[in-house]
């Protein structure tokens, strides 16, 4: 799965998402007809929609999470591994570059949100 | 050590490319500083008080020669200011204070408490290039500084310790994989800092830390971790608590994911000063621990996917196996070393001490651990010029199988030294400078950089250091005075870890002016300093020219009132806080009738 990179000029056609607050509790949300969830980061150093994405797939939700807020190129990677599948960038983003930036490393030690086993697994 | 893969080579060698990217759009101002900010420090670049600063990672400490030969040649070749900053910062520092400090210094590396390496004055513009010739040695800055997991620390003696049950290397190398660059928890509230060990005796202040982990034999002969968690120093300092009393081997980074999963969700974000996991760990106590065992089950429920595999731990194991000794064989070891300490100690009352105080037993009957210090009138505590570490890695190449410790009392240890070495090893070592025989004696003393070198210092570290390494030189003094945890930090943040010294000395800023605070009684967690726990403060702040007086008095308190063989901390235990509280105030001379 790769990360849907949305620039925040792009006209939003679509109806909201159900919207988590970042300090809402990912395992108990109702996930029933839900088709995306828009998550929050209001400074891009405040992590905790990471988490929140990971639970939410790890719960099986299989439609759209977005990240929304100080979305920035350099995060984009950590997004998409903890389980984001779009992204709205902010307005002063490099789009392109950022792409990019998604396809750096060859490979993790973890496993994550997309790939659960970790490299030991993998190379085992 | 632990063989770097393919794998592992190219990863680090991506995230020096990475790096490079980063730093070209913040040059080119693509990327700005704000955002850039958080991207340099989990590479370790800060911006110190005069230029940037570079924190080398060193994994649980273990360093071979030819990574010190790279960091000798950094520090030769890329650790130096122009002429005019240099002179500009010197000119600010002189106009701080009214003590003699020691000049700043170029071309040097400094070893922290956390096992890591430090530079002062590499430009920013040279940072991607010192970024990949860190990676030509698998040498990085991941994660040594942000709001992440940072560098793992361990037992300086990991691995060689007699009283070892478990060797925590393999343990730290997978927990070093499991949280690098790891996508959850790069933004986490606040720093998050792991240390490990396998021995009784606990050499890396676990209960210090945000976790801090005991791997040991249950009854049964198996594996397992003692898990504490909520320890730290800073203005708050907290023993960890356990939450753990045995955790199969097997189990630990999913565990370790619960928990900081659970922070990550629930640790405060609304100050830095309550971010820490140990203020979530006392307002939530059991809460938090009840979410934590939630989280791991849900973890184990959903397929437990980090349980590390035998064949893993075997293959990590294996880059940890000892090295083989020709020179001593095991039948006749002991009486011979025995031959040439006595033969070596009537000969010179110098290596005798060295013996004593920089040598220390091995797990291999035929081997010996060997200290070099780096505590040394002259030179900050910790610092080492680019000579000095290309000559440890001489001394690493030629008696210790090619690699060198980083301790958390700042100095480097040769792990694998054949005991018949010793008199050649100490007849090198007292060339390079590195046989000063002060280990773990109060000359021995941790510092931070402080505002020499810090932004975020209040009051300067290192003149503190130099007017007490100055005053007590006199070895007999210092043998007599014995085994002494002096720790000074710069400022709250307890770099110098002063929370746990025996004799904590912490700087602090009023009115723009650097004021000391004196703290008594703190302990590491280790057998000589006692259960682990924070110094107890002995008053009023000292200025600046006091300090050094006040540690001479309490020292002669010690020294007066102790029994026979009483070290510092059982005196002070049993003569009570009050008589070397009233000796440090009668010290005062600067602050005697205007006490702040």
């Amino acid at each position: 799965m790769t990360l849907l990179l949305i620039t925040s000029t792009a006209p939003t056609d679509e109806t909201a998402g159900l919207v988590l607050a970042n300090d809402a509790d990912a395992h108990s949300v109702p996930l029933d007809g839900v088709t995306r969830i828009d998550l929050n980061f209001p400074k891009f150093t405040d992590g905790r929609a990471f988490s929140q994405a990971f639970v939410l797939r790890r719960r099986g939700y299989k439609g759209d999470i977005r990240a929304h807020g100080d979305v920035l190129i350099d995060q984009l990677l950590q997004m998409q591994r903890s389980g984001f599948s779009s992204a709205v960038l902010r307005a002063d983003q490099d789009a392109a570059h950022g792409q990019t930036l998604l396809g750096h490393y060859k490979g993790f030690y973890q496993g994550d949100a997309v790939h659960a086993a970790p490299h030991f697994a993998d190379a085992a | 050590m632990y063989q770097y893969t393919e794998f592992d080579r190219a990863f680090v060698q991506a995230r020096a490319a990475q790096y490079r990217d980063q730093l070209t759009r913040n040059l080119a101002g693509t990327l700005g500083d704000d955002e850039f900010r958080p991207l340099r420090l989990q590479n370790g670049w800060y911006i110190q008080r005069y230029a940037p600063m570079l924190r080398v990672a060193v994994p649980y400490g273990e360093l071979n020669s030819a990574q010190l030969r790279v960091l000798a040649t950094i520090a030769h070749d890329y650790d130096a200011p122009s002429p005019e900053l240099l002179a500009q910062a010197q000119a600010t520092q002189d106009k701080i204070g009214h003590i003699a400090a020691p000049r700043l210094t170029t071309h040097y590396a400094h070893f922290t408490t956390r096992q890591n390496v430090q530079f002062n004055w590499i430009p920013l513009e040279k940072s991607a290039d010192v970024m990949e010739l860190l990676a030509s040695v698998n040498l990085h800055g991941i994660q040594t500084s942000g709001n992440c997991i940072r560098n793992i620390t361990s037992d300086e003696r990991a691995g060689i310790a007699v009283d070892e049950a478990v060797d925590p290397r393999p343990y730290a190398e997978v927990l070093r994989q499991w949280s690098t660059l790891h996508p959850e928890f790069a933004y986490l509230p606040r720093k998050f800092k792991i240390a490990i060990t396998g021995a009784i005796e606990d050499r890396a202040a676990i209960a210090w830390h945000d976790i801090g982990l005991r791997v040991l034999r249950n009854a049964q002969g198996e594996v397992g971790f003692q898990v504490f968690v909520g320890g730290g120093m800073g203005r708050t300092p907290v023993i960890g608590t356990e939450i753990r009393a045995f955790l199969p081997w097997d189990q630990i980074i999913n565990y370790l994911e619960a928990v900081v999963r659970v922070y990550n969700g629930w640790g405060r974000r609304d100050n830095i000063y309550k971010a820490r996991i140990k203020i979530l760990v006392k307002a939530e106590g059991q809460r938090y621990f009840d979410e934590v065992e939630a989280e791991y089950q849900r973890i184990l429920a959903n397929g437990a996917h980090h349980t590390i595999p035998q064949a893993e731990l075997e293959r990590v194991s294996a880059c940890f196996v000892a090295p083989v000794l020709t020179q001593c064989s095991a039948s006749d070891a002991e009486a011979r070393i025995a031959r040439i300490l006595k033969a070596a100690a009537e000969d010179d009352v110098e290596f005798g001490r060295w013996i004593e105080r920089n040598v220390a037993a091995h797990k291999n009957p035929d081997m010996r651990a060997v200290t070099l210090s780096f505590k040394r009138l002259g030179q900050a505590p910790g610092d080492a010029t680019a000579d000095q570490l290309k000559l440890a890695a001489d001394l690493a190449d030629k008696y210790s199988a090619g690699e060198v410790r980083v301790t958390h009392d700042q100095n480097l240890l040769l792990p694998w030294v054949g005991c018949d070495q010793l008199p050649e090893l100490w007849r090198e070592a007292r060339k390079a400078g590195f046989a000063r025989p002060n280990i773990h004696l109060l000359s021995d003393m941790i510092a931070c950089p402080g505002g020499d070198y810090c932004a975020l210092a209040n009051a300067r570290s290192l003149p503190i250091a130099a007017a007490i390494t100055a005053r007590y030189q006199d070895l007999d003094e210092l043998f007599d005075l014995g085994e002494i945890d002096l720790h000074i930090s710069g400022c709250i943040n307890s770099c110098g870890h002063h929370h746990s010294g025996h004799i904590g000395i912490l700087g602090v800023d009023k009115d723009g002016q650097e004021w000391y605070q004196v703290t008594l009684g703190g302990s590491d967690g280790s057998t000589l300093s006692g259960a682990p726990k924070a110094g107890k403060v002995v008053g009023p702040s000292f200025a600046a020219d006091e300090v050094v007086d006040v540690i001479e008095a309490v020292l002669e308190v010690y020294k007066d009132q102790r029994t026979a063989g009483e070290t510092f901390t059982d005196a002070l235990q049993r003569v009570g806080f009050d008589a070397f509280k009233h000796a440090a105030h009668a010290a005062r001379h600067t602050t005697a009738r205007a006490t702040v």
